[in-house]
């Protein structure tokens, strides 16, 4: 491999990587506000559709990425209303938004658009295309510049959202919040607007992901276009311990292993040749077994993860 | 669950046919949405499922996937784990159900049978013991692992229909076809086989291992509460490998009637999604094996109500039943409390 190849890799590593770090930050204002993430699949899809409908439509990506976040903040609102007002159970809760999405927005591609539950494909003005940054020869050609606007914007949003989670009144609350609910609402807080607000950030970040995937890094809505990004970011999530920075790690890795994947398909290796391409593919899923198999150690989840509140008299 | 409040023909009866009706009526407003009337489409599927005799069997056979789908997520839940790998445990049946049948040319299948169904058994179970292990032993969330099981059981069965075992100079890939002796007998003009028998005796033995045998009640006790159980010195972590394992080999038999009973080979997406409608099966049914059944039944007759009332409505694909499927998972399983607190208000009224 040349210098070029491997800064290629990187490149497509960062690019593979941003829908999922958007994800697992999405997962870690919703957990640790004590709400089970595990509907980001279906929030993402929800996201991804509604960005490349409205891309389709009025062809502007800024309006496209407003409705994404809208409509993942609408869904992951409802999903704090089930699992919040309703107690429902928060694991299937989180089920039946992925299965349902999964099913709903290929139903509506193919009532709106007849195309076989796809959205029409998006022409370079209405999606969000690579940019070249001034002076990014001198940068670095391949690493820095030239990326879409939407991997800049993660990388200027991800100081923020730390900010807020550990350096903010409100972070400290959230972070209460799926700790010791209980504390939460005899400091004179509302627990379920807290988890609300937590969700409600969940949801604009899983829509800015949707949006990535589907204008950004393609250009339309496909069925399962999310792929299991969604549990892949959940798992970073967990192997990072519910920490932002380990947790945007652990995507990287899986970033990293996913840009290894597209190279290695068809290159013969030296010693076992060439290896079918289905054992390549798996290699994502397989380093995440492999990481929440054996080293995720003593990680120690939200105390009240998962556990609908209940006022105590 | 019970509500001591409430007689169990109100708990078992009102309120999940409450949830049930909730879900439909949503999903009205998507056929609406959609430009299908949705008394037309609730019509239509009705004839579609129960109307003529081959409408029954394709219902039949559908719910036959279902039932062991829904035993495939109804018996790990039954030990507290929420086993979402039915799709991939249904794939590693399937390809065992192949490699046999391609192994027994000339076999009568009722002499087949037997070892078609223990391979069957195995492939799924097998799917099934390293997610559960994963779970017992390291913690990793067992919802995420089937999750990841069902990616690698996709890829290792393209792997296997596109490189190894693929019918040659067929450009589709799947399996050659099995030897003529070896299909299920079954009924003439759908699709309906003998599997369905094999899935009401899975339900049987399901209900018996579960709610009548000394193995079971510790399984109740240890999903129930791990605490009281780990004080009454049950092995909770053994049995609950156990009861996944045991969800997983239902899954694969959804191969046997795939394979065996309806195609004669193997085809790549032969699961098409039943181990995802699995979850609803089991909810609706309350993750009791003769609960189980009647919603399969349920779910049989939306999928071939679908089926049918997409040659009207050509914008009505098999996605109305994962809709459908997901409704019913959010308002039998994550809302079952809507209905539950207006119900028990005003039966303490009365």
């Amino acid at each position: 491999m040349s210098l070029l190849d491997i800064l290629s890799v990187l490149a497509s590593t960062l690019r593979l990587a941003m829908p999922l770090i958007l994800a697992a930050l999405a997962g870690l204002f919703s957990e640790r506000a004590g709400v089970v993430a595990l509907g980001l699949e279906g929030l993402m899809l929800a996201g991804a559709f509604a960005a490349a409908t409205v891309a389709a439509l009025t062809g502007s990506p800024w309006l496209a990425l407003a409705a994404a976040m809208l409509v993942s903040i609408g869904f992951a609102l409802f999903h704090g209303y089930a699992v919040i007002h309703q107690r429902g159970d928060q694991v299937i809760s989180g089920m039946a938004l992925n299965v349902l999405i999964g099913g709903l927005a290929p139903l509506l591609g193919l009532s709106w658009f007849g195309q076989g539950g796809r959205t029409p494909a998006l022409p370079a003005s209405a999606r969000f295309m690579s940019v070249v940054l001034p002076g990014g020869d001198v940068l670095g050609p391949v690493l820095i510049s030239g990326h879409n606007l939407l991997v800049y914007a993660t990388a200027a949003l991800l100081p923020v959202l730390v900010w807020l989670l550990y350096g903010t009144g409100f972070g400290l609350r959230l972070r209460a919040v799926g700790e010791n609910p209980h504390a939460v609402d005899a400091a004179g807080l509302s627990v379920a607007r807290l988890r609300y607000q937590g969700l409600a950030i969940c949801g604009a970040l899983t829509g800015m992901a949707g949006t990535y995937l589907a204008i950004a890094q393609g250009a339309g809505f496909t069925r399962d276009m999310v792929a299991g990004r969604g549990y892949l970011a959940l798992a970073a999530l967990i192997f990072g311990k519910w920490r932002p920075l380990p947790a945007c790690g652990a995507c990287l890795l899986f970033a990293f292993t996913d840009a290894l994947q597209v190279r290695l398909q068809g290159v013969a290796l030296p010693v076992i040749g060439v290896v079918p391409v289905q054992f390549v593919e798996a290699l994502p899923y397989l380093l995440t077994l492999f990481l929440l198999a054996g080293f995720v150690g003593t990680a120690r989840a939200p105390k009240a993860l998962g556990q609908p509140f209940v006022k105590s008299r | 669950m019970t509500n001591r409040d409430l007689p169990p023909l109100i708990d078992y009866g009102l309120i999940p046919l409450l949830n049930l009706l909730a879900a439909l009526a949503v999903s009205g407003v998507v056929f609406a949405i959609i430009g299908v009337p949705p008394w037309t489409a609730l019509a239509s599927m009705a004839e579609g499922a129960f109307g003529s005799g081959d409408g029954i069997g394709y219902t039949l056979y559908y719910a036959t996937n279902f039932i062991f789908a829904g035993l495939a997520v109804a018996l790990p839940a039954r030990a507290g784990l929420f086993n979402i790998g039915g799709e991939g445990q249904a794939m590693l049946g399937g390809l065992a159900v192949a490699l046999v049948c391609l192994g027994l040319p000339g076999w009568p299948w009722w002499a087949a049978l037997p070892l078609v169904v223990a391979a069957a058994l195995a492939g799924g179970a097998a799917w099934a013991l390293v997610p559960a292990l994963l779970q017992v032993r390291r913690g990793s969330h067992i919802v995420i692992t089937t999750i990841l099981f069902n990616f690698l059981a996709s890829k290792l069965l393209t792997w296997m229909l596109v490189d190894v075992i693929k019918a040659p100079g067929d450009p589709s890939p799947e399996t050659a076809g099995f030897a003529p002796s070896l299909a299920l007998p079954g009924i003439e003009g759908s699709p309906l086989n003998l599997s369905l028998l094999l899935a009401l005796v899975a339900a049987f033995l399901a209900w018996l291992l579960i709610n009548r045998s000394v193995w079971g009640y510790e399984l109740r006790a240890a999903g129930q509460s791990p605490e009281a159980a780990r004080y009454a010195a049950i092995p909770a972590g053994t049995l609950a490998v156990l009861a996944v394992c045991l969800g997983g080999a239902c899954a694969g038999l959804i191969g046997v009637n795939e394979a065996m009973g309806v195609e004669h080979r193997l085809v790549l997406s032969f699961t098409s999604g039943a181990g995802f409608v699995g979850i609803a099966v089991a909810l609706m049914g309350r993750n009791h094996a003769f609960g189980v059944v009647l919603a399969a039944l349920l779910f049989g007759a939306l999928y071939q109500g679908g089926s049918e009332l997409s040659f009207d409505y050509p914008q009505v694909t098999r996605d109305i039943v994962i809709v459908m499927d997901g409704l019913v998972i959010l308002f039998c399983g994550a809302l079952e409390q809507l209905w539950r607190r207006p119900v028990t208000a005003l039966w303490r009224r009365r």
